[in-house]
Order: structure tokens, then C-alpha cells, then sequence
């Protein structure tokens, strides 16, 4: 585990878009939040901008997505452009939601992070996201 | 509970003590069943709405369709009816729902995705063509912006020679619960219910056959609720707009009776089928004595029930066949109207023709082959069911009681109290999965490495080009000025507080928008913001 000193990863959990279903970010953003994490939930109904904004303002280490409307081809790309353009290279984007696997396939090409699907065990999530922001971001 | 009871896999939420392995008569002391149950049709109606049920006319298998543009929807439609379905059931995309126009910013990405776009009085009609609107029945599900469909619909049954009369249907319209659980809200609460209370009105008086509301548990039960939850809040939102409906001067038995109810049936098979019991008895006795309610179709519960989306896995999808034929099952004997049962790959993505045709056939086959449709009620009497059906009924009373206690569920959704309570109930059920207390197949057991992946719909990205391109010439080719008072009507009702549903109806004849609707009505109404949910 990390230093008492050091502060604690701080994530971002987001839902972009239209979309209301909002059981599984929220259950990640528990998850996480008692695995040790600093969680910010941006609500529902954020513009990719909102998203963005959010995470360069907290500091992020990680942005989490989460969208079920089918809207990832859109959402994910424009996330990713909008870190880019803000410089945020070393800041881990990875999200989950109804994303079918040619899908997950080619956002991961673009540079997004592991995308997790209905009957994820979040202690996979918190495996993950220890294990890679601080190959990202080593402190 | 007892040490000596084999281990099982609990379920969570569920509301009977676990210590207990059979149930006999000695379970229910108070219980009598000329109060309780009464005959099947008659108050308090605990053993069916109809005195017949199947055997007079087998539920209406309502398949739940939408996708892409109306062309590619209306396709769905006909091949659903060509293939035995008897209603028809619209999934509309989020910008529909959510109230912008296919060619807003905000749609970008997700037209035509998750549902169908509808957002011109063509688009409407592009749906239902080829489908005559005075025979079937038609259920939409939409809420925020259901006024506006509705208004399209009607115009779109004028266009093809049908009163508003002949109209048979549902419009979702259950505002609350979208705050409680779905969350594709616009405006605040209370202007909200004003909306509806003008639908109900108008429909009372002009469309006598609609259902103008169904008070929905489905997606406060697919967001996490217990079964408990489901029922009470579902129930508790439906006494609301009772109250509202009375409050504005409706007489409660000129709108009750086309209150309908839309539940969901989960996998914990005698609770489910208890629930449903218990919802038709605290319906019809709140109705009759505490709302006076004289007519016997205001305290009859009719109900949709769709099988549990949420219980379906992405893993081993085969396996969801059955899932959903346990929850129909269950559906059937708590005595459900019309029935959508989910799709084996609805875990991946919207569901393929095929995989729709399977579960169908779901249906058809328990209707034909199993006998179930030949007796009423056959669990009736049953101590296991009858003491579950009434621990639902006092269960509920309680949070009926916490609920008023707090103001009323208006309030309490603005305190965030229903909300809280199912976040954190599905949290749980999350951690009952992860630390498995309870087994899900496929999932945290029984589980296979290196499963085959299965094909699923794709939604070509030509759906939002087409559709952007209609609603731009749609626009064009309208009167500007005609458009332009037509809006200005409707902002003026939304301002005095006359019934919104006439000048709407004349505005989409006009050519108005479902996005422009909106933004007039937002800046009388505001918009709504979600009080943050921590636990």
C-alpha cells in the first residue's frame, strides 16, 4: 500500500451524455471509495467538456466512463481528444458499460484504457486502477 | 437465524425471516380469506383483475422495440405483428427522451442508439405507417416528453382518419419515478406534475381509452431496489398522482381507471409472484378508502411486467433463455395484462431479430403448452405465497409511513430519500454477488474461461446521418411565422397554467419540434438538478 504521506488516487467516475443509468458508476464510486480512493462522481448528464474540466481541475489520476447508451463511439474519442488537447498524457482513461468487445477492441486501439462489462467483481477495478495509474503517473 | 438450516444462496432484499423451511397454516393467524382474497375479479382483487383471466383472453404479449430511425423501427413493428405479437411497445433513443431535437449538439453520438428518434410529426408517422392505430394498442415509453408524443400520435391517428377516441394505449408518463430511478428527467418535480396532471385531464375528457400514466417499478427494481422497494415506491408514486390528479379537480374516478402499472419480475420466483398480489390488495383498499374511490375500475390494478434486464449476465448469455422464462412464469401467475420478455444478449448490446424471436417464443410457449393459462390463480391459498403476499402488504405500510412522514414523495424525492435507499440496496446486492452469498451462474460460479462471443446488433452510424438530414428539411420546409405562435401558445399556458395539451397538439400539426417544445417550456419550468447521493 501507498505511503500515509502520499495523497490518494483520486478518480474521476463520469457519466457523459443522455444517459440516466447510473447503478453501476455509483456502485464503482462506493467501491472505490472504500477501497481507499478519492472518489469524485460528476452526476449524471455531463458534456464530454464537463468531464474533462472536472478531472484537470481535481487533479485526476484516472477519468472512469461510464456510459449504457450506446453513445461510446462518440463519447469515448471526444474524452480522449479533449485530454489530449489539455496535455493530460499521464492521466488514465477506462470506463465500462454496455460496450460490445469489437468495440471495447477499438477504443482501445485509440488509447482507452480496459472497459468493463456487466458481472465486473469491482475488486478487478481496484486491481486495475492500482496497478496502472502508477505506471502512468510514477510517484 | 438457525445454525442447523442447510446453507443456500440468499437473496438479497429478500423479506420473509430465512430461519424458516416450510410454512403452514399456523404462519398466517390473522388471515381471512373472504377479506383478503376475495374472488378473482372482485375487490380486494388480491387474485386477479379479471374474474377469468387467461382462460377469457391470454395476457398481450408486448415485445418492447425501438432503434435507429422510425423507417428501421417500423420495420421492427411489423415483423413483431407478422409474427404473432399483439401490441405494440416503442423504446425511444435519449435525445427523444431527454427532449432535443436529433440535430441538437447534445444528441451527437446517440441518435437512434438506444431507441427510436422521434422528433417531428413525420418522424411519428414514419413509425406507424403501414399500421393501422384504430386496431392495435400501443404502449410508449416516455416521460419528460411524453406530452409531446402524445400529441404527435394523436395527430399522426388524424392523419390516418382515427379519433382520438379509438386510441388505445399507454404512455409511460411517470415522472417520479424517473427522479427515483431511470434519471432522464427535465424539468423540477412540481412543474412536472402539472404536465401530467394536464395530460390526465385532457385524456379523461378526449382519449377515454389511454392509459394515460403507468406507474412504473421496473426501473426502480432494475436500479438496484429490493422487491419490497420496487412495490412501495412504485405504489407511493401512484397514490401521487392520485392526490395531484384530485388536487387539480379531477374527479378520482373519471382518471383512476386508466392509471396502469408496469412492474418488473426478478428471479426470486414465489417473492415476485407475492409482490404482485400484494400490489393489486393495497391498491384497491388506499383507492377505496382513503381516496373514496366508488368505482370498482379505480381499485382494479392492471399491470405490464418485464422480465429483469438487470438480472441477465453478458457471461454464458444462453443461460438468460431460462432466467427470463422463470421471471415470465412468475409474471404470469401474479396475474400480469401483457408481458415483454428480454432477450438473451441484452447483457452485450440491443437485442438481434433472432434473439427477440427466442424470447417471444418465450411466451407463446408458456400461453400454449403449459396450462397455465387454464385455471385463475392457482398458488391462491398456498401458506407459503398468502403469508409472503401479506408481510409485502404491512412491509410496505411502513415505508408508505416514512414516506408521508417526510412530506410526501414529492419531498422525499427532493431529499433524496428514495434514491438513497436503492443506491444503497444495490450496493449490497453487489457485494452479496463479489463475496458470494448469493450464486449467480456463470458469474461468481459455474464459470467458464474463454467464452465464444455471440453476435450482436450493430447500429449503423448512417441512423443519425439519415435522420439529422430529415429533421433539417423537416425545418426548412416549414411556416416560420405559424411555428413561431404556435410556440409562443404554449409558453403562454405553461405561464397562466391552462391545460398545455390543446396548444400543443395545434403546435405539432404546425410543424413545432419536440426540442423547441422543450426549450419553450424550460424557461417557464427551469430545469431539474439531482441533490447529490451519498452514504
Amino acid at each position: 500500500m501507498k505511503q500515509a504521506s502520499q495523497r490518494k488516487y483520486r478518480v474521476i467516475v463520469a457519466k457523459p451524455g443522455l444517459d440516466g443509468h447510473d447503478r453501476g458508476a455509483k456502485i464503482v464510486a462506493a467501491a472505490l471509495r472504500d477501497a481507499g480512493f478519492e472518489v469524485i462522481y460528476t452526476g449524471l448528464h455531463q458534456t464530454c467538456e464537463m468531464v474533462v474540466n472536472a478531472a484537470l481541475q481535481e487533479d485526476a489520476d484516472a477519468v472512469c466512463v461510464s456510459i449504457l447508451s450506446g453513445a461510446h463511439m462518440t463519447l469515448f474519442p471526444e474524452i480522449l481528444e479533449l485530454m489530449k488537447q489539455k496535455k493530460m498524457n499521464d492521466v488514465l482513461l477506462c470506463g465500462g458499460g454496455i460496450i460490445p468487445p469489437d468495440d471495447a477492441e477499438e477504443l482501445y486501439k485509440l488509447g482507452v484504457g480496459r472497459l468493463f462489462g456487466p458481472g465486473t467483481d469491482t475488486r478487478d477495478i481496484i486491481k486495475y486502477l492500482q496497478d496502472e495509474i502508477p505506471r502512468r503517473r510514477p510517484r | 437465524m438457525s445454525s442447523s438450516l442447510p446453507s443456500r444462496s440468499r437473496f438479497p432484499g429478500i423479506v420473509v425471516p430465512s430461519d424458516k423451511v416450510a410454512y403452514g397454516i399456523q404462519d398466517r393467524p390473522a388471515s381471512d380469506p373472504s377479506r383478503d382474497l376475495g374472488e378473482p375479479g372482485e375487490y380486494p382483487f388480491t387474485r386477479g383483475p379479471y374474474k377469468t383471466m387467461y382462460r377469457g383472453k391470454v395476457w398481450t404479449m408486448r415485445m418492447f422495440s425501438g432503434f435507429g430511425t422510425a423507417a428501421d423501427t417500423n420495420k421492427r413493428f411489423l415483423y413483431l405483428l407478422e409474427h404473432g405479437q399483439t401490441g405494440l411497445s416503442t423504446a425511444f433513443d435519449m435525445p427523444t427522451l431527454m427532449g432535443y431535437d436529433s440535430d441538437h449538439a447534445r444528441s451527437r453520438g446517440e441518435v437512434g442508439r438506444e431507441g427510436v428518434a422521434v422528433c417531428t410529426l413525420e418522424n411519428m408517422e414514419t413509425l406507424f405507417r403501414g399500421i393501422p392505430l384504430k386496431e392495435v394498442s400501443t404502449s410508449m415509453t416516455i416521460n419528460s416528453t411524453a406530452m409531446i408524443m402524445l400529441a404527435f400520435y394523436i395527430a399522426t391517428a388524424e392523419k390516418q382518419g382515427v379519433a382520438a377516441e379509438h386510441l388505445r394505449g399507454t404512455i409511460q408518463n411517470d415522472i417520479l419515478k424517473e427522479y427515483i430511478a431511470q434519471k432522464e428527467w427535465i424539468f423540477p418535480p412540481l412543474p412536472s406534475m402539472r404536465i401530467i396532471t394536464d395530460m390526465m385531464s385532457f385524456c379523461a375528457d378526449h382519449v377515454p381509452k389511454w392509459n394515460s400514466i403507468s406507474v412504473s417499478g421496473y426501473h426502480i427494481r432494475e436500479a438496484g431496489s429490493t422487491s419490497l422497494q420496487e412495490l412501495a415506491f412504485t405504489l407511493m408514486d401512484g397514490f401521487t398522482y392520485v392526490e395531484f390528479g384530485v388536487k387539480a379537480g379531477i374527479p378520482v374516478d373519471k382518471f383512476a381507471p386508466r392509471l396502469s402499472f408496469f412492474f418488473n419480475s426478478h428471479m426470486n420466483f414465489f417473492e415476485e409472484i407475492a409482490k404482485f398480489r400484494a400490489a393489486r390488495r393495497i391498491w384497491a383498499r388506499r383507492l377505496k378508502d382513503r381516496y373514496g374511490a366508488q368505482n370498482p375500475e379505480s381499485w382494479r390494478l392492471r399491470f405490464h411486467t418485464q422480465t429483469a434486464g438487470c438480472s441477465l449476465t453478458a457471461q454464458q448469455p444462453e443461460n438468460n433463455i431460462v432466467r427470463t422464462a422463470v421471471e415470465a412464469l412468475a409474471g404470469v401467475l401474479g396475474g400480469t395484462q401483457s408481458l415483454h420478455t428480454n432477450s438473451m444478449d441484452e447483457a452485450l448490446a440491443l437485442p438481434t431479430e433472432e434473439a427477440v424471436k427466442v424470447a417471444l417464443r418465450t411466451q407463446q410457449i408458456l400461453a400454449h403448452e403449459s396450462g397455465l393459462t387454464d385455471r385463475v390463480d392457482p398458488l391462491a391459498g398456498a401458506h407459503f405465497i398468502e403469508s409472503l403476499t401479506d408481510r409485502m402488504e404491512t412491509e410496505c405500510e411502513k415505508i408508505f409511513a416514512e414516506i408521508e412522514r417526510r412530506g410526501g414523495m414529492v419531498a422525499a424525492i427532493e431529499q433524496g430519500y428514495p434514491q438513497l435507499e436503492i443506491a444503497k440496496a444495490s450496493y449490497q446486492f453487489q457485494k452479496d454477488v463479489e463475496e458470494r452469498r448469493y450464486i449467480n451462474v456463470g458469474v461468481n460460479d459455474f464459470v467458464e474461461k474463454d467464452e465464444k462471443p455471440v453476435p450482436t446488433l450493430k447500429i449503423d452510424p448512417r441512423v443519425e446521418r439519415d435522420q439529422l438530414e430529415e429533421v433539417r428539411r423537416y425545418k426548412q420546409g416549414r411556416d416560420g411565422t405559424s411555428v413561431r405562435l404556435a410556440l409562443e401558445a404554449i409558453g403562454k399556458a405553461a405561464h397562466d397554467g391552462t391545460n398545455l395539451m390543446p396548444p400543443l397538439l395545434d403546435g405539432v400539426k404546425k410543424g413545432v419540434t419536440l426540442g423547441e417544445v422543450v426549450e419553450t417550456l424550460k424557461v417557464q419550468f427551469g430545469e431539474w438538478r439531482e441533490p447529490p447521493i451519498y452514504w
